[in-house]
């Protein structure tokens, strides 16, 4: 007995001794966790994310030797979009030395929002997360550039006016929302509500359980019963593909069917087959690989043998999702260096960074990312910047681009986002005041 | 030799009839609880603690309360995720509703509720048996969940339909919230755990254990010896539903700390647990416990704690290999030991106890 305890005592003392080791941070690199999903159910669209996250950051090591002479120690973190194991991949790698954290699944997200102001080190949720946390004087350590749901949908309803020839004309239409039955595919639901009484059509809601994903069989029936004039699908993973398919086979129109930016994987729209041209989706980024971004990521990092990703399918419209996202946390940590004169930065000085953050159109061609992106730019009280997005087509083989840059209806959405942020603070007792100064743009 | 019961007499039917007989187990138990309460939290860092022994309280927790259903009652339940999520919404429920309550009473009372709808659930217990059973526990699961997504109120209305956890103190110590700091929740999760073990175990060898176990070794028999099924068994669904709710509250306000709650308690979080049970050991109280460290604590070892071992292990790699390695794994022992690794530790203990001279 004595003889196994001490036995389990020392292997225990070991696995303990073995796991409090934490690898001193170098002074010389900053540090880039990446949380991302390669593993589980949503692994198909993770792998193209992270791959495009991984190697955008990559190639700023290769090519301009990291952000400001600095290198950059990017460490992946596999979460398989479980919200117990990210929040696990959290709690490893922030006593490293930090500097931001990209959730990449609004669970995950929902759960260190609380901690980053106690952490000191900033959530950047790209477009995903909690919507109201754009608001910036109530979650000054929470950043969502460069659009939330409740802008897309503001555009979805903007793309239907064009379609009809203007806001007045949309009186008696019926937009379908077929979404997952979860909080991030309810997102929509209140601005589409609002919208709808404003402009006076109806809309549907078409809840997919997130068990019955690929199974969508009697949604699609009652959709066919109802015959919406539109269909936005507020949808992640196999429910993508899976409501293309239900369209093309329930004789749904395809090019009035219209995916919010994460329905918008090449996968996605591939499963339809030839039928499925003309599937639209919102987007805010190009596809592709003729920029010189992209371009220069398979140069410096796929030909060297640094990315794992295939080189045939690099610029795929998810993967060039990653890299935007890696652009937004390089041009914080650059501007973080510029405002506050430091090298080597903490999370302290990154929220300063993504906070004084503005690209501008000279900064973006700089970065070879003309015609890849609009300017971004988030300010002390908007985290978000409520900023364009277009509408990309699937033409058959791949994403175009299939409308100018469209504003969201910021004047809706933007009071619908401060109650919102109001009534969080207000629910969660002890939500402290925002202390921190607002960063100065350099 | 290391284990040697020589000279311990018991002299009387209450040290016969004792948990722990054996002085050594005892001195075990003490040094057990003496590690826990002392040494993890002065040694361990907030990882450890925040990702491994909080984990495995919170999963031990449910694993005894599945145990009391399934392992000491035989019925089978496949809603333990569910009841698991009665008990945090209902403490959700009551720390908006009652704000100056003090947040540990909460999470005590907040087991009540589960144990309220696992007495409602149980009720088809008493007509069906084995597989049968599991399909309506998993009724319970799915219309509970369901629930959970649909009634905004059990939400507060929320947004985006997650628990928020508000700051919460008591005497002074913020326990629950951003702001509390792993020790403080280690501790009191160890205290609620510590407590309701302490309960469970004298319940199990207590009048009621002993019905169970008569009604799980065969309850015609039980019936014609003068148990009365309907309190038997739905108490053992409240009881067990009670353990499942407090570890659902614990859950969500001491280690999660708020968030997409729908989504922590699916089938599959029910499922883990049954498997926790049945590696551990069906109808063992240390069972639950080895098997809630096994399950929960073992990937993050694999993920963590081998790359930190110096074993380049990275990412996506570190998690298919866990997948394979737990897989192996729960073959291996159910090949090796179907009773699960409670067993295994009782064989080692009696080995131990004859060695050197068996006989």
């Amino acid at each position: 007995m004595k003889n196994t305890k001490w036995m389990m005592g020392a292997a225990f003392g070991a696995v303990m001794a073995g796991m409090a080791i934490v690898p001193a941070a170098a002074q010389d690199s900053i540090y880039v966790p990446l949380l991302t999903y390669r593993t589980g159910a949503f692994s198909g669209s993770g792998v193209s994310i992270a791959d495009g996250m991984h190697d955008y950051l990559r190639m700023l090591n290769e090519r301009d030797g990291g952000i400001g002479g600095i290198k950059l120690n990017i460490e992946e973190c596999e979460t398989g979009y479980d919200t117990k194991k990210g929040v696990e991949c959290y709690e490893a790698t922030k006593g490293k030395g930090a500097v931001v954290y990209n959730p990449y699944s609004t669970g995950i997200t929902l759960q260190i929002i609380p901690k980053a102001g106690v952490d000191k080190i900033p959530v950047l949720s790209m477009a995903y997360g909690l919507s109201a946390s754009a608001d910036g004087s109530v979650f000054p350590w929470v950043f969502n550039p460069p659009v939330t749901y409740w802008d897309g949908a503001s555009v979805m309803i903007r793309h239907m006016a064009q379609q009809e020839g203007g806001l007045d004309k949309l009186k008696g239409k019926k937009l379908g929302l077929i979404h997952l039955d979860a909080p991030f595919g309810k997102e929509p639901i209140p601005v589409l509500e609002s919208l709808a009484k404003k402009y006076g059509f109806e809309v549907k809601l078409y809840p997919i359980a997130a068990a019955d994903m690929q199974n969508q069989g009697a949604t699609w029936l009652n959709i066919r019963r109802d015959r919406p004039d539109y269909i936005y699908n507020q949808g992640w993973g196999s429910m993508n593909p899976t409501a293309v398919k239900e369209a093309i086979k329930n004789g749904f129109p395809i090019a009035k069917l219209v995916g919010v930016w994460w329905a918008g994987g090449d996968e996605d729209a591939r499963a339809g087959g030839a039928e499925a041209k003309g599937y639209k989706s919102l987007n805010f980024h190009g596809s592709g690989a003729s920029f010189p971004v992209i371009q220069d990521i398979i140069k410096h990092v796929s030909d060297k043998g640094f990315s794992k990703f295939p080189k045939e399918r690099i610029g795929e419209n998810l993967y060039n999702r990653g890299v935007y996202n890696a652009m937004l946390i390089a041009e914080g940590i650059r501007t973080a260096q510029q405002v506050t004169g430091k090298k080597v930065i903490t999370g302290v000085e990154m929220r300063e960074g993504l906070e004084a953050m503005n690209i501008t159109a000279a900064r973006l061609k700089e970065m070879g990312m003309e015609g890849f992106a609009e300017p971004v730019r988030v300010s002390c009280t908007d985290h978000n910047g409520h900023h364009k997005v277009f509408i990309s087509e699937w033409d058959g083989t791949k994403y175009v681009k299939a409308s100018d840059w469209m504003e969201p209806l910021k004047d809706e959405v933007r009071p619908l986002i401060e109650a919102a942020a109001k009534e969080y603070a207000e629910k969660n007792a002890g939500w402290p005041k925002r202390a921190e100064a607002c960063a100065k743009a350099s | 030799m290391f284990y040697r019961e020589a000279g311990q007499f018991k002299t009387d039917y209450a040290a016969d009839m004792a948990v722990f007989p054996i002085r050594q187990d005892r001195i075990g138990i003490a040094l057990i609880l003496l590690m826990a309460f002392v040494g993890i939290p002065m040694f361990a860092s907030d990882f450890i603690l925040n990702s491994v022994m909080i984990p495995f309280l919170v999963f031990s927790l449910a694993a005894i309360g599945l145990n009391i259903l399934t392992g000491y009652t035989g019925l089978i339940s496949l809603g333990t995720g569910a009841f698991m999520g009665v008990g945090a919404y209902a403490c959700y429920k009551m720390t908006t509703i009652f704000p100056g309550l003090n947040i540990i009473v909460c999470i005590l009372l907040s087991g009540f509720f589960a144990a309220a709808v696992g007495a409602l659930f149980g009720l088809p217990s008493l007509r069906i048996k084995g597989f049968y059973l599991a399909v309506a526990t998993l009724a319970a699961q799915f219309f509970l969940q369901w629930c959970f997504v649909r009634i905004p109120w059990l939400y507060n209305y929320n947004q985006s339909g997650a628990i928020e956890v508000a700051q919460r103190e008591v005497f002074g110590v913020i326990i629950t919230g951003a702001r509390a700091t792993p020790e403080v929740r280690y501790y009191v999760l160890l205290s609620i755990v510590v407590l309701l073990t302490w309960i469970a175990s004298n319940i199990i060898h207590g009048r009621f254990g002993r019905m169970w176990m008569a009604v799980r070794d065969m309850d015609i028999a039980a019936e014609l010896m003068g148990i009365r099924m309907l309190p038997a068994k739905l108490l053992s669904f409240a009881v067990s539903s009670y353990y499942c709710g407090v570890a659902g509250a614990c859950m969500m306000f001491l280690w999660y700390g708020g968030g997409e709650a729908n989504d922590a308690f699916s089938i599959n979080q029910s499922f883990n647990v049954l498997f926790m049970v049945i590696i551990g050991g069906l109808g063992s109280l240390i069972g639950a416990f080895f098997g809630a460290a096994f399950i929960s604590g073992f990937p993050t070892f694999l993920k963590f704690g081998v790359p930190a071992l110096g074993i380049p292990l990275g990412g996506a790699t570190a998690e298919h290999v866990t997948q394979i390695v737990v897989g192996g794994l729960i073959i291996f022992f159910l090949i090796v030991e179907p009773h699960g690794l409670a067993r295994l530790w009782q064989i080692g203990k009696q080995k131990l106890r004859t060695w050197p001279f068996p006989y």
